[in-house]
């Protein structure tokens, strides 16, 4: 009697009924690339890769970097969907490469890798994350409370309370969202969405305190008053967070609490 | 392929030869969306809130205002040919029919100077031309509300 492990051990050496002997296909990876060192204008390369179409956008640009050309540079850290370093616009959408697989995104057609838009490109793939992170900074992403004293024990919330917020502590600050927003390629003075997300996790947080002071800074001339709800950023959150969705509570708020 | 030494700029083989050395450094790259002194101040206030407030409101409000008056123009009574210079004075006899067409010129006027206010603001970059474009706007727009208001106002029917 054989046990299941072995079941699958013999089972591993055949390919499976349907699939060719090689999973491999061919797949031609566009890049923007852009050296500021070399030319004043970013051009557009293209990658032949031998690569299994169930690996990820990630894997492919990995092989192109260690193995064709090492000069291509992109951010990634985790590689698995959570320190959000790796967003990127795959084939005119803002996805994370680590999250996107190749199979899905029709590799018969050139896939195109960009930059994301509305941030200055520093070299190929890496923009300037700085005015986004500005932005960030500037809703006090950070609990606050008036006591003045060390607190005692912890500071409880009931899971209703809880539940409030759930949906905008998802975000991993990929800048997704920020960059697929129209308003922000303008002038990029607009907050964006990712920190009125950010905003909206404090802002409806029992525990917090400075909820009104958000809410001031969010009434901006650059606030949520420039939303547009065109639904980009909610498309392009790669942790599907409902952002439109936050962005109209956060307007909502703000009248409720003048009229 | 270059077999000169490129390392010291960094750039490999791969991408040709360099453009910039060490002596002639590549021009610095100016973050354009750094927040500078001359980027916008932050406001303390809350027209946008009332300007968006009222789009929505006004906007309510016109349904009802322009498609009755486009009932009552073209759809009712005759439809378009009945309009005259009789018909437009026997309306504005009556103060109803006044207010009417004044809320529908004020509303009118200020929702559609305000969505064009909100355009200019997303699609025109530099703040020179933003200047420019809204100037022309809100002197288009007191223009025709002046006169408008005017006229509905002053009109008068025993006119030669």
């Amino acid at each position: 009697m054989a046990t299941p492990v072995l079941d699958k051990a013999d089972a591993a050496g055949q390919p499976e009924p349907g699939f060719a002997d090689s999973p491999y296909i061919t797949v031609t990876f566009r890049v923007r690339r852009f050296n500021p060192e070399v030319a004043a204008e970013a051009t557009w390369e293209d990658f032949q890769l031998e690569i299994d179409p169930k690996e990820r956008v990630l894997d492919g640009l990995h092989k192109i970097k260690w193995d064709v050309d090492g000069t291509l540079t992109f951010r990634r850290s985790c590689a698995h969907g959570i320190c959000g370093s790796d967003a990127m616009r795959i084939n005119g959408k803002n996805r994370l490469a680590c999250k996107t697989l190749i199979k899905d995104i029709n590799p018969e057609k050139p896939i195109t890798i960009e930059p994301i838009k509305g941030l200055t490109v520093l070299k190929d793939l890496v923009v300037d994350m700085e005015p986004f992170f500005q932005a960030y900074r500037d809703v006090m992403p950070f609990l606050v409370v008036k006591e003045t004293n060390e607190p005692t024990r912890e500071r409880y919330q009931s899971p209703e309370d809880r539940e409030r917020f759930d949906d905008t502590t998802k975000c991993i600050l990929c800048a997704a969202c920020t960059s697929s927003c129209p308003v922000f390629w303008n002038d990029g003075q607009y907050f964006g969405p990712a920190a009125i997300v950010n905003a909206h996790r404090f802002i409806f947080d029992s525990r917090d305190e400075a909820g009104e002071q958000r809410l001031e800074i969010l009434n901006d001339r650059d606030g949520v008053w420039r939303c547009r709800t065109t639904f980009n950023c909610t498309d392009a959150c790669p942790r599907g967070i409902e952002v439109t969705k936050a962005i109209q509570e956060v307007k909502r708020a703000l009248i409720t609490r003048r009229y | 392929m270059s077999t000169t030494e490129t390392t010291a700029s960094g750039v490999g083989p791969v991408e040709g030869a360099p453009v910039y050395t060490v002596d002639n450094p590549a021009p610095l790259i100016e973050a354009p969306r750094k927040r500078t002194k001359k980027s916008p101040k932050s406001t303390r206030g809350n027209f946008e809130l009332a300007a968006w407030l009222f789009m929505r409101l006004s906007g309510i409000v016109l349904v009802v205002l322009v498609l009755g008056h486009l009932l009552i123009q073209l759809v009712l009574d005759g439809g378009v040919s009945k309009i005259g210079f009789a018909f437009v004075a026997g309306r504005w006899a009556s103060p109803f029919w006044q207010v009417w067409d004044l809320l529908m010129l004020w509303l009118a006027m200020l929702h559609g100077a305000n969505g064009l206010r909100t355009i200019i603001n997303d699609y025109a970059e530099r703040p020179n031309s933003r200047l420019w474009l809204k100037g022309l706007l809100y002197t288009a727009t007191v223009f025709t509300i002046l006169l408008g208001t005017l006229v509905i106002f002053t009109f008068d029917p025993n006119i030669r």
